[in-house]
């Protein structure tokens, strides 16, 4: 922001998105060259599969196997996602809690970030042993936990990060704890739990995929990817782990997406219209 | 807004200690009428943002009284009886420019049509008008500071508080938004309470000039302004202007002098 504005400036148009797209160019730039480069280097000294396969193979052994490995995504899928909507909803609620009633905050919040220095992971054969090696809630409940501090703490940062005078115009106009709550805290929280929430989903992929390391059903992507592996059919293996990525990248993109929608107006969105 | 008594801001005896011991404000009378346009001006920790603060109910006096339309303050605040400028725009980024202004009248809980015409009343005064569904951040420093003016005015409250709204901007954009809040203040008919750093904006704008001292603040001398009204650009080439430049300058120099201690670097606030 440098000169004064003279004109109204209009809203979004669809020269923004075209803005957005090009902006995108580089890194699919890179990622194409990075592919090419791996295959390249894999054929020209002739590398072992088991070391790492040629993209070309992962490709085609996800070629002719694509319904049951698409299957098992999914079903990895869903269980990230319902974790992460158990994890990041709990997360919230707590951030709201402790934000409202700061004594409880004071004492928990440092107890809280110890926790999250726990490798939570490890609790996956517990887990399992809970709910069941083949009860989706068991790889639900590990990704569920990974969600929950990143959204907690980063919603309590944006609640509790408000400047003050924002705080004195609504006390200004005899608005209550509540009305401040409603009109000042909440929406300057929004950019803040979407940074949490975006951190969760790549998260709650994780934790399903590794929860399902330590057992799970057959059609899960975890235990496929551990059983290819161990049946040395490395390609496949390579396959599913791409497209967990895969997955995991949408998910982020998804919340991304209704981030943009949310909080359009916040600071992070200003980078792509400034000239 | 019903017939306000013609005093509007009465202090008697105002003391403000903080916690830490230290004492912003000791002892402070002073009465504001209706329609006057007060400076307050003093070094930095001299209590003047205490002051408007405890005005505006926004901070606790710790003895004293002060009323504010007649009533206390407290109870003014509740009654919407004064709009608020700070130093820094205060807009909400996710607001558009319009929903900012109406803030204050949602609050009131104005129906949306009374909201939306008088949205459009005030940006026109501040000249504003087509920025309604901009977010602030797309507006220059002084477009956001008639914004916040705008938001203040917009309930028509009989007392308008202004924390160094000017503060942050730059000299030219400073003496244009100097004029244009005279010529609000003429139209909208409100009372104004302003806290500067600044001789000539103080004696510029001002019936009256509060000058304040440090440790304890206190108020050193009152000066009035009897510069004609309404204020031009040529007012700040009078000679009478300079004088009363130079007065506000000697009796803050005054001020400072009566301190005991020298004034430390900290700015109580």
């Amino acid at each position: 922001m440098s000169g004064a504005v003279v004109e109204p400036i209009p809203p979004g148009t669809a020269g923004e998105i075209g803005r957005r797209a090009r902006d995108w160019i580089p890194a699919i730039v890179v990622f194409t060259l990075g592919i090419g480069l791996w295959q390249g280097l894999t054929t020209l000294f002739d590398v072992e599969t088991f070391l790492l396969p040629k993209p070309s193979d992962i490709a085609t052994s996800f070629w002719d196997d694509k319904a049951a490995l698409w299957d098992a995504a999914v079903y990895t899928f869903k269980e990230a996602a319902g974790g992460f909507a158990i994890g990041s909803g709990l997360g919230i609620l707590a951030a709201l809690l402790l934000a409202r009633f700061r004594v409880i905050g004071a004492g928990l919040l440092p107890i809280a970030i110890a926790a999250n220095a726990v490798p939570i992971i490890a609790f996956a054969p517990i887990t399992n042993n809970w709910f069941g090696l083949l009860n989706p809630v068991s790889k639900m409940a590990i990704a569920a936990v990974l969600c929950f501090f990143p959204t907690m703490i980063n919603t309590m940062r944006g609640l509790t990060s408000v400047h003050p005078s924002s705080i004195e115009l609504m006390r200004s106009y005899a608005g209550g704890e509540f009305a401040i709550f409603r009109r000042v805290r909440l929406p300057s929280a929004l950019p803040f739990m979407f940074t949490g929430l975006k951190v969760a989903a790549v998260l709650s992929m994780i934790g399903a995929i590794v929860g399902e390391y330590f057992g799970g059903p057959t059609n899960a992507l975890g235990v496929s990817i551990l059983n290819d592996s161990q049946l040395f059919n490395f390609p496949r293996a390579w396959a599913g782990i791409g497209l967990a990525s895969a997955f995991g990248i949408a998910f982020y993109g998804a919340v991304a997406l209704v981030e943009h929608f949310t909080t359009g107006w916040a600071p992070s969105a200003r980078s792509f219209r400034s000239e | 807004m019903t017939a306000a008594p013609s005093r509007v801001v009465e202090i008697r005896g105002l003391t403000k200690s903080f916690r830490t011991g230290v004492t912003a404000l000791q002892e402070i009378d002073l009465e504001i009428e209706a329609r006057e346009f007060v400076s307050l001006i003093g070094p930095s920790g001299c209590g003047k943002s205490t002051l408007l603060r405890i005005i505006g109910d926004l901070i606790p006096a710790t003895s004293g009284t002060v009323l504010v339309n007649g009533k206390a303050a407290h109870q003014a605040r509740l009654d919407h009886d004064y709009g608020i400028v700070f130093q820094d725009s205060v807009l909400y980024d996710w607001r558009t420019v319009a929903r900012n202004v109406s803030l204050p009248l949602e609050m009131l809980r104005w129906n949306r049509a009374k909201r939306q015409a008088r949205v459009k009343e005030m940006l026109e005064l501040v000249e504003l008008t087509g920025f309604e569904s901009n977010r602030p951040w797309q507006l220059s420093g002084g477009m956001q500071q008639r914004v916040s003016i705008a938001r203040a005015l917009s309930f028509d409250p009989a007392l308008l508080l202004m924390d160094e709204p000017f503060g942050a901007l730059d000299e030219m954009t400073r003496e244009r938004l100097n004029m244009e809040l005279l010529q609000i203040w003429a139209k909208a008919g409100s009372t104004v309470v302003f806290v500067t750093h600044s001789i000539p904006e103080a004696v510029f704008l001002s019936t009256r000039v509060v000058v304040m001292s440090a440790r304890p603040g206190r108020i050193a001398e009152v000066i009035e302004v009897d510069l004609p009204q309404p204020r031009t650009a040529t007012t700040r080439e009078e000679p009478r202007f300079f004088e009363l430049v130079t007065s506000v300058r000697e009796a803050l120099a005054a001020g400072r002098g009566d301190a005991a201690r020298p004034a430390a670097a900290e700015d109580l606030y």
